[in-house]
């Protein structure tokens, strides 16, 4: 592909600004001139969008809470694949075979990539990737508290692919529906790049549980570690969950933390028989009459430890990517610097 | 000298193959390690693809020389139960991934020499070989063309960008000249028509790099051979812990399917 | 912490020949040139696309929801514009 080829000239970029202006569709900050509506008026407006399944897009007019607590949804979300690249990044140069390490690679290139969609996508809500980078980096923003374990043995790349991003993939599809139009497009997106991240991982886990004794106790080892926080993983029960109920009147969240897991539990347990490992839980068991799997109780104060910083990998995360951040400054710093350089000889040239 | 290796006794385009995936599969295991450790997002997953590229071409040099050998093994066999001394990459992959001005000084470095290098290959009698450097020539092409700007942005970005590539040229120029080397075995399959003449590259290659690092005012001189082994086996400290790494599950679970 | 942001770009991709580019989202970097690079890298990992526009976000002018009753309204009173409008005789089938 010839890349030059496509650099856009000044007519491509009138006709984008007209496109543009028909579908206003676009990350711009648009300043309200209308100053005529009251807020009650606005408010009802938004909530008759919002029950009549209609997107909420950024330049429309919001409660500001809901833009908040969006910007906290997405963000968490959008720091969970970043964060979530160090455990598996962790077995990047170790893959047992050339297969596996192509794989893995790319699995863990698509979560960077998830990362940037959502980081652009909430970028549309007039908050900047650096700011919510440092909020990362204070701890002020959290991410998905599975990341807080470490990766063991080759069977944990294969457990997190199956179970993490397994359990990822029940909450994303729900996402596809959230009101937040540029969050429901990139969960689309991700959606229809996510379900390779759980395949990989559970045929690796095949592999292993078919393969010798050893590999077989890996396999388990792994499964029986990665259940319980990958349960967690959708949250607090739904009577203790802080934000929950806001999110679904707003149609933010779609579907409950508890109905999720159910459903999570549900895919699962068959999944777990076809890799023929024992139960992680021993209180799993099919209930007729609810047509769903019962389950013991998650340890909940394990998962508020984790959550809190207490997580046996809480500062590594933390500290790897300040590291890395820190280490690319003076790249940043070295390319705006050729940027306003280059823009000052373009000056002088034109002058 | 007198080598206890099995490695000059290998037939020659065995032994060809087996070090063009050497030298792929080195360089991307260094390209692998900044995923998370980039300098902003973006560059992460541009920085992975081209390791990809790298593990890809890797693959398919691997799964050649199996057929050629033609002794049973796999390219994961190859890949992860050789010993320091039997890899036979060119030094220049296999240095560590320094910070983000060696990795591109030495991304820009080899960009121009497989630039040179592929298109020669494409000229090759073995219809193999042509077939790995047609995929492979469109990446180093894409590949080239990202590591240009950033050698310019970073050299003439600021006073400390610019002493880093500096650094990065003064740390990489003793592994250039290694490149162009051109053993005997090597030059029985040029004659054959099979392997590219690399020792002829050289001029071309000065010539590229010179011209381009001139325009951040940059002077570089020649290349002259100077620090040389890979094809030997012989390598720097650093590749035996890049095969601790890689190999250790195959090392540690002998003959077992992943 | 430092200002690090560069600058934002919009991306949109013709997923094939024959069809529109389409807006899929945003990123960073410094230059079009780079900013066409990084949509390759990160847009279009499974060949999504054939062909990339990049363009400055800044470089965007956008109508304004709040005002979209005066916008987009008035368009809408013109049913001429459209050719349900008109009532032809029964026996033109195809016009």
């Amino acid at each position: 592909m010839k890349y030059n080829d496509t650099l856009i000239d000044n007519i491509l970029y009138k006709r984008i600004i007209l496109l543009l202006s028909r579908f206003g569709a676009l990350s711009m900050q648009v300043i309200d001139k209308n100053a005529n509506k009251s807020y009650e008026q606005e408010l009802a407006n938004f909530e008759q969008k919002i029950a009549d399944e209609q997107k909420i897009e950024p330049s429309d007019w919001m409660p500001e809470a809901y833009r908040k607590n969006v910007i906290r949804q997405m963000s968490q979300h959008a720091h969970s694949e970043i964060i979530g690249m160090q455990p598996e990044g962790n077995w990047l140069t170790r893959a047992p075979s050339l297969r596996r390490k192509a794989i893995l690679l790319s699995k863990v290139q698509d979560e960077a990539g998830h990362g940037l969609y959502l980081y652009s996508a909430t970028e549309t809500l007039g908050i900047n990737r650096s700011e919510m980078i440092a909020a990362l980096q204070s701890g002020e923003a959290k991410y998905a508290q599975i990341f807080n374990y470490p990766t063991l043995t080759w069977a944990d790349v294969g457990a997190i692919g199956w179970l993490v991003d397994g359990a990822a993939i029940v909450n994303q599809i729900s996402l596809q529906r959230t009101s937040y139009g540029p969050y429901a497009r990139s969960m689309v997106r991700i959606c229809k790049e996510e379900s390779f991240h759980q395949r990989q991982g559970y045929e690796a886990l095949y592999a292993m549980a078919h393969g010798t004794p050893v590999q077989k106790q890996m396999a388990q080892d792994a499964l029986n570690r990665i259940w319980w926080p990958s349960l967690m993983m959708f949250g607090p029960h739904d009577a203790d969950s802080a934000h929950s109920s806001q999110s679904m009147a707003w149609k933010i969240k779609r579907i409950s933390n508890d109905e999720l897991r159910q459903s999570f539990i549900d895919q699962s347990v068959p999944q777990i028989e076809v890799l023929g490992l024992e139960m992680p839980d021993p209180e799993i068991k099919w209930n007729e009459e609810r047509g769903h799997y019962d389950s013991g109780e998650i340890n909940w104060q394990e998962f508020k430890e984790v959550v809190n910083g207490a997580g046996p990998c809480n500062y590594q995360r933390i500290k790897h990517h300040k590291n890395a951040h820190q280490e690319g400054e003076w790249v940043r710093e070295a390319v705006r610097s050729y940027k306003e350089k280059r823009a000052k000889k373009q000056n002088e040239t034109a002058a | 000298m007198i080598d206890t290796f099995v490695i000059h006794e290998q037939k020659p385009l065995y032994r060809f193959i087996l070090a063009l995936a050497d030298d792929s599969l080195t360089l991307s295991h260094r390209l692998a390690q900044w995923c998370s450790n980039g300098p902003y997002l973006e560059e992460d997953i541009a920085l992975s693809n081209v390791a990809l590229d790298y593990i890809g071409r890797a693959r398919m040099f691997y799964q050649y020389a199996a057929k050629l050998e033609d002794k049973g093994r796999t390219e994961d066999d190859l890949a992860y139960l050789r010993n320091e001394r039997e890899f036979t990459n060119l030094l220049i992959h296999e240095l560590p991934k320094g910070d983000f001005a060696f990795t591109m000084v030495r991304q820009f470095f080899v960009d121009v020499f497989y630039n040179l290098y592929l298109e020669e290959l494409l000229k090759s009698s073995d219809e193999n070989v042509v077939a790995i450097a047609a995929k492979s020539i469109k990446e180093t092409r894409y590949h080239l063309k990202r590591s240009k700007p950033w050698i310019r942005q970073l050299a003439e970005g600021t006073e400390e960008s610019r002493q880093r590539i500096l650094n990065a040229l003064e740390e990489l120029k003793d592994f250039v000249g290694e490149l162009f080397e051109m053993p005997t075995w090597e030059q029985e399959l040029c004659d054959a028509g099979i392997a590219p003449d690399r020792s002829a590259l050289q001029q071309p290659w000065d010539d590229y790099v010179q011209k381009f690092l001139a325009i951040s005012d940059i002077d570089y001189h020649d290349t002259v051979l100077r620090i040389r082994g890979g094809r030997d086996g012989i390598h720097t400290e650093h590749l035996g812990h890049m095969l601790c790494d890689m190999q250790f599950l195959q090392r540690s679970h002998p003959n077992m399917q992943w | 912490m430092k200002q690090e942001q560069l600058a934002i770009y919009e991306v949109f991709i013709r997923s094939n020949r024959g069809l529109d580019h389409k807006h899929v989202g945003s990123l960073h970097a410094e230059s079009p040139e780079h900013a066409l690079m990084y949509a390759r890298d990160c847009y279009i990992r499974r060949s999504e696309g054939v062909s990339i526009w990049v363009v400055e976000s800044t470089n965007i002018t956008a109508s304004e929801e709040s005002d979209i009753e005066n916008f987009v309204d008035p368009m809408d009173d013109k049913p001429y514009r459209h050719a349900t409008h008109y009532v032809l005789p029964d026996s033109i089938k195809n016009m």
